[in-house]
């Protein structure tokens, strides 16, 4: 199982410039809406031509603009699960999944091969309903289902929980990834949510304006996202300009202060970044005085809002996130962070 | 009476309704993914014969079809002839309505959801498939309306028709032509009765257009 991505589109001003290679079960796309992760899986589909560059699965070029080679969508045999799900709107469940089979002459085959899908989706007793009678959990279970049918080679999966509310999104998540395993194939998955991500995908490419910024394991990603837009989107809430001081210091003038890194500081050096959870009161390093800014609560962590001492009174104030049991009843005067928990961070 | 009238106007509805059809689906779907200033030309030019008087669309179809125009006569040649025939009325009636059928088939081809063309794709269908089956079911409402529309129009033409194929009792008459020419020759009463026929057609159309409304809300409500 591989996948060789590496393309280039022109779409107006915005240029969008990807290259992955895969070889995990599922890789996720994460970005912000209108970064490209969606026209990149339409390229892999065939929905979409890129301008240049090539796509080659499992050793089979799909497209190739050098050789002039460009593969229809029905020949690419590569599934592709919408937004929206595009269920036929004006055909019954039973008829949505069997468009998939129509190619199969055997009648008897295609019957099997529907009863399977249902009893395999769970969607018995939903046969005869139009798809604007169904619940988002079920429509999603149609489209999978009509999908797999199919029998696809690899699966693009574009934003797949979008389209839920967020209780059933997180109680779908284990059962889609349950099938996804099961079924054994190579996917894709495109989204804009850090916990989907995470949840969901072994191998992750973080991408914004049109372009990868940082591509790797998903855990190794969040640990040390490299790039301030992978900081950004994979949730780290405190970013500030920094620049080198020497090999582990760094000085980052709009918090009016310095701070020591764990690994060695890059030459390119153009931010720092501090998530909310790794602040410590107790911390023995990179402590600095804080005044305390206000907070908020969520429904089972608190959010303490805070400013250094120096800091530039033009830039927000920082987030420190805990557990509600952790809160101290006094609020410290100092704060520190562990130096491997300061993110060193590039272009 | 002579019912000629009313088997030639339903005969020139019917045969012109379907040409337009095809021809209206054809440019509606190929215009919707031209580029824009293309479109905006080609909309003007398809869009013409629905605000232009029908003797003026009369008028260019003389010029082209006239029996000493280049056309005419080459037509002539292999035996068709378009001036002072029923079919000719085919022609005239077709080129009046193609634009209502044109333009409501156009929006909704432009309101159509390309992810389900997309997903058709991806899914293996051919593209005539999704076309038949996806696009055309999806958009029916759009269309039935487009056609309907359009036989309408095509029945009630007058303008061009008179122009191109005249009135020739038991030939080329249509009822909304014969209406005229009882009117002008003093017979009121086979006016008035003709009159009546065209009403009675007029409220059929309408009682099934709202009959497949109601009939196609039902469906979508169970």
């Amino acid at each position: 199982m591989s996948l060789h991505v590496d393309i280039r589109k022109r779409l107006g001003d915005f240029v969008l410039e990807t290259a992955f290679d895969t070889e995990d079960a599922i890789t996720g796309l994460l970005g912000a809406s209108g970064c490209g992760k969606s026209m990149t899986l339409k390229c892999i589909a065939g929905v979409e031509t890129p301008d240049s560059g090539c796509i080659v699965l499992d050793g089979e070029t799909l497209f190739d603009s050098a050789r002039g080679i460009n593969l229809k969508p029905q020949q690419r045999r590569v599934g592709y699960l919408f937004q929206q799900y595009a269920l036929f709107p004006h055909l019954t469940v039973e008829r949505n999944i069997l468009t998939s089979l129509h190619r199969e002459r055997d009648a008897a085959v295609r019957h099997r091969r529907l009863r399977e899908m249902i009893e395999m989706m769970q969607l018995e007793g939903l046969e005869k309903l139009r798809p604007a009678q169904l619940s988002g959990g079920q429509a999603q279970r149609v489209a999978l289902a009509r999908m797999l049918v199919n029998e696809p080679r690899l699966l693009l999966l574009d934003e797949p929980f979008s389209a839920l509310d967020s209780h059933m999104r997180d109680q779908l998540q284990p059962q889609f990834l349950d099938l996804l395993r099961s079924y054994g194939r190579q996917a894709v998955l495109v989204t804009h949510s850090r916990d989907e991500a995470y949840h969901l995908c072994s191998q992750l490419c973080v991408m914004e304006y049109g372009h990868i910024v940082r591509s790797g394991a998903t855990k190794e990603v969040f640990a040390d996202p490299r790039s301030e837009a992978a900081a950004r989107l994979t949730g780290c809430k405190n970013i500030t300009p920094a620049r080198k001081v020497d090999d582990r210091t760094v000085e980052a003038p709009a918090w009016g202060l310095r701070f020591t890194s764990a690994q060695p500081v890059p030459d390119n050096l153009c931010a720092i970044g501090l998530r909310a959870h790794y602040f410590h009161a107790k911390a023995a390093a990179n402590r600095a005085s804080v005044q305390w800014a206000g907070e908020l609560e969520e429904p089972f962590e608190w959010i303490l809002l805070f400013r250094y001492a120096e800091q530039d009174e033009n830039t927000p104030p920082l987030w420190w996130r805990m557990p509600k049991d952790r809160k101290p009843a006094v609020l410290p005067e100092v704060l520190g962070i562990a130096p491997e928990n300061v993110l060193l961070l590039t272009r | 009476m002579d019912w000629y009238p009313l088997f030639n106007s339903l005969r020139i509805a019917a045969l012109s309704s379907i040409i337009v059809f095809f021809t209206g689906i054809a440019a509606a779907y190929y215009s919707v993914r031209l580029p824009r200033l293309l479109k905006g030309v080609l909309d003007v030019v398809l869009t013409l014969p629905l605000v232009l008087p029908p003797t003026v669309v009369g008028y260019f179809l003389l010029l082209l079809f006239g029996s000493r125009r280049p056309l005419g006569i080459a037509l002539e040649q292999i035996g068709v002839k378009f001036v002072m025939t029923w079919y000719g009325g085919v022609i005239a009636a077709a080129v009046v309505a193609f634009p209502l059928l044109y333009r409501t088939a156009r929006g909704a081809f432009e309101a159509f959801d390309q992810t389900l063309a997309q997903a058709g794709q991806t899914l293996g269908l051919s593209n005539t498939y999704i076309f038949w089956r996806i696009r055309m079911p999806a958009c029916r409402q759009g269309i039935i309306a487009g056609v309907v529309l359009a036989f309408a129009r095509a029945l009630g033409e007058y303008g061009a028709t008179s122009m191109l194929i005249g009135y020739t009792p038991g030939k080329t008459a249509t009822i909304s032509t014969t209406v005229y020419q009882l009117w002008r020759t003093g017979d009121d009463y086979h006016a008035f009765l003709w009159v009546l026929v065209n009403l009675a057609i007029s409220a059929a159309v309408l009682l099934t257009v709202n009959l497949l409304e109601r009939r196609q809300k039902e469906v979508h409500r169970v």
